[in-house]
């Protein structure tokens, strides 16, 4: 009650105390900012990401351009940009997901409480305890079209960013899932959660007003934290050619061929890995960051 | 004790069976079957033999029908041919569990060997400039992509410094021990680095807690020295949750595997199911999923039965 400065202040005040997660938030800014303007970059360069040149193939920075060209002769740069934004929108879609689904199953599991929260938990633990790495194989292997009752054709979604968000996004939700279930019961036994009860308050009311404000700090840092890992499964499984299918570029399938390219031509294949190295240990400053400036219990030490 | 392990078994049984038949059902929807296959081979198939080869393998039944037939078999030990490889999926099997096996050891291994000092150190010296040193490179280990590190490596000592072999598991022919070590090189030190990172997080945290105990406060007032209290109290103590936790990251030590042998061609049982996988080699992908699963599932129960064993404020007996 006593303290002079609200809580955004004191928040923004620890923050900024963490160099590394600053320094995390300005490069990732800069990128967004760099990567929004690709179709600028494209008109300026006045050449189509995707148009192959099988003359030109590898051929070493120069004018027209500026970092190369890949093994098919596509502009280096301007797939760079292109696979950035493929490779973000995974990355924040997938973990965007991740939280709601999680969210979904904390709540209901606990305000359910009971043989559902039990259900739920055991069911969390088990897909926590599973080889995560050939599941996300197998279901980036399989032909949906086979399954009739989704009634989809072969062509829809045809680069794939939408399957693999859901993909990722299957395995990514426990965490948050957790996170909720515990916040919930520990919310569930405050007074001002039991005084609302009490006043005739429904529980998606209680959920609404009282439960969520108050989980979604740590659902954020949760998901910050989420983002790297989805960018690098996604860039595992593009990278093993069941991502993001060509010629959408992503960061992940720009590496396909890098085994080959080591030897021919090493600029292919070091670039685009260190774009999503610089990417995901930012986006894991950034949540560590924001859990120590969330966390109150960090504050006395 | 005795009745937590065996409810935690019949825990693990029940996740198997249920994973078993997700499985199943998803490798039928991989792009491809067997009959395909065949019609590939021959081109003087006909529709009449389409039908008749679906009922001689029985893929005219319903999937439910079909998975209970395999899993009566796989309760036998049949778990079916290996397409790729001619032999019983289970003798597939064996060898590149054991080449797994040894790369994930050795690299966990190694990983604790250095995450545990450099966590030790991280704590006692919190926000120092070295703490933060260990927190980047930390940081750096577990957001690196796997299959990049590892080229990176191939890139610098067997392109470049042509020192090492770029991938394989032994030179053509078989060879001496030395060969099968220099063949581990790359691989494991991918892994090992990859797997470190979060090692040094654990370690770093599990130690920082320790030092608020006030049993660390007691050692220091009978005069010990502020290393000599990390040292030979917060250390010990804090060892109890890395183990843990370290143990509970199988699963993921076993998705890192599977990058790594498939980068570095290294026969272990990721690149066998990843090949498995995209191979249409259904049998031999779907008992090897299985045989990942349940060593990832009996890896965590043993994680949790040692802490346990370590730490008896833990009961969970009740």
């Amino acid at each position: 009650m006593a303290s002079s400065a609200g809580p955004a202040h004191r928040f923004l005040a620890r923050f900024a105390t963490h160099r590394f997660a600053i320094a995390s938030t300005a490069a990732l800014l800069l990128l967004a900012a760099v990567l929004l303007a690709a179709p600028l970059v494209e008109n300026l360069m006045g050449i189509d990401p995707d148009r192959t040149d099988l003359l030109r193939r590898t051929a070493p920075p120069s004018l027209e351009h500026p970092l190369g060209t890949d093994d098919l002769g596509r502009d280096l740069l301007l797939r760079l940009l292109y696979g950035g934004r493929v490779s973000l929108s995974v990355g924040l879609g997938g973990a965007l997901l991740a939280a709601v689904i999680g969210t979904a199953v904390g709540l209901l599991a606990g305000i359910a409480g009971g043989r559902t929260d039990a259900f739920l938990m055991r069911f969390t633990d088990g897909v926590i305890a599973l080889p995560i790495l050939p599941l996300l194989i197998i279901l980036a292997a399989i032909d949906l079209s086979k399954l009739p009752l989704l009634g989809l054709s072969q062509g829809a979604d045809s680069s794939g960013v939408g399957r693999i968000i859901a993909i990722v996004a299957l395995f990514g939700w426990t965490t948050v899932a957790r996170l909720v279930r515990g916040a919930v019961l520990s919310l569930q036994e405050r007074e001002f959660v039991q005084s609302a009860r009490a006043l005739g308050a429904g529980p998606w009311h209680i959920v609404r007003r009282h439960l969520l404000p108050n989980v979604a700090a740590p659902i954020t840092v949760a998901t910050t934290l989420a983002i790297g890992n989805v960018i690098l499964a996604e860039s595992i499984l593009s990278f093993l050619g069941l991502g993001i299918q060509p010629p959408t570029p992503s960061w992940g399938n720009m590496l396909t061929n890098a085994q080959e390219l080591i030897w021919a031509a090493p600029r292919l294949a070091i670039l685009p890995g260190l774009m999503i190295f610089f990417v995901v240990i930012a986006f894991n400053f950034l949540g560590d960051g924001l859990q120590d400036a969330l966390d109150p219990r960090l504050v006395r030490r | 004790m005795l009745a937590y392990i065996v409810r935690r078994l019949i825990g693990v049984v029940a996740i198997l069976l249920g994973m078993s038949f997700v499985i199943y059902g998803l490798i039928g929807l991989m792009p491809g079957d067997p009959i395909d296959l065949m019609l590939t081979a021959d081109p003087e198939v006909t529709s009449e033999d389409v039908a008749r080869l679906k009922a001689v393998y029985g893929l005219d039944q319903p999937l439910t029908q079909r998975y209970l037939a395999w899993l009566g078999n796989a309760l036998q030990g049949d778990f079916g041919f290996s397409r790729l490889y001619g032999q019983p999926a289970i003798e597939v099997l064996a060898p590149r569990l054991v080449n797994t096996l040894w790369l994930m050891g050795i690299s966990f291994a190694l990983a604790l060997l250095i995450a545990i000092p450099a966590g030790v150190v991280a704590a006692m010296y919190q926000q120092s400039w070295l703490d933060h040193g260990i927190n980047l490179l930390a940081f750096a280990a577990f957001s690196v992509p796997a299959f990049w590190l590892g080229l990176l490596l191939i890139l610098l000592f067997a392109v470049s410094l042509d020192l090492l072999p770029a991938g394989g598991t032994e030179p053509v022919g078989g060879g001496s021990l030395l060969d099968r070590v220099r063949y581990l090189v790359l691989p494991v030190a991918t892994l090992t680095l990859v797997t470190a990172g979060t090692f040094i997080r654990f370690t770093r945290s599990a130690v920082i807690e320790c030092m608020r105990e006030l049993y660390i406060r007691t050692a220091r007032a009978k005069g010990l020295s502020f290393f000599q209290a990390v040292w030979r109290h917060a250390l010990r103590n804090a060892m109890i949750p890395v183990a843990t936790v370290a143990a509970l990251q199988f699963g993921t030590l076993f998705s890192g595997a599977l990058i790594v042998e498939a980068i570095f061609a290294y026969l272990g049982m990721g690149k066998l199911i990843f090949d498995a996988i995209m191979g249409n080699d259904y049998n031999l992908a779907l008992v090897a999923l299985m045989l990942a699963t349940a060593v990832t599932l009996l890896a965590n129960l043993a994680a949790d039965v040692v802490y346990v064993w370590l730490d008896p404020r833990i009961d969970y007996g009740k």
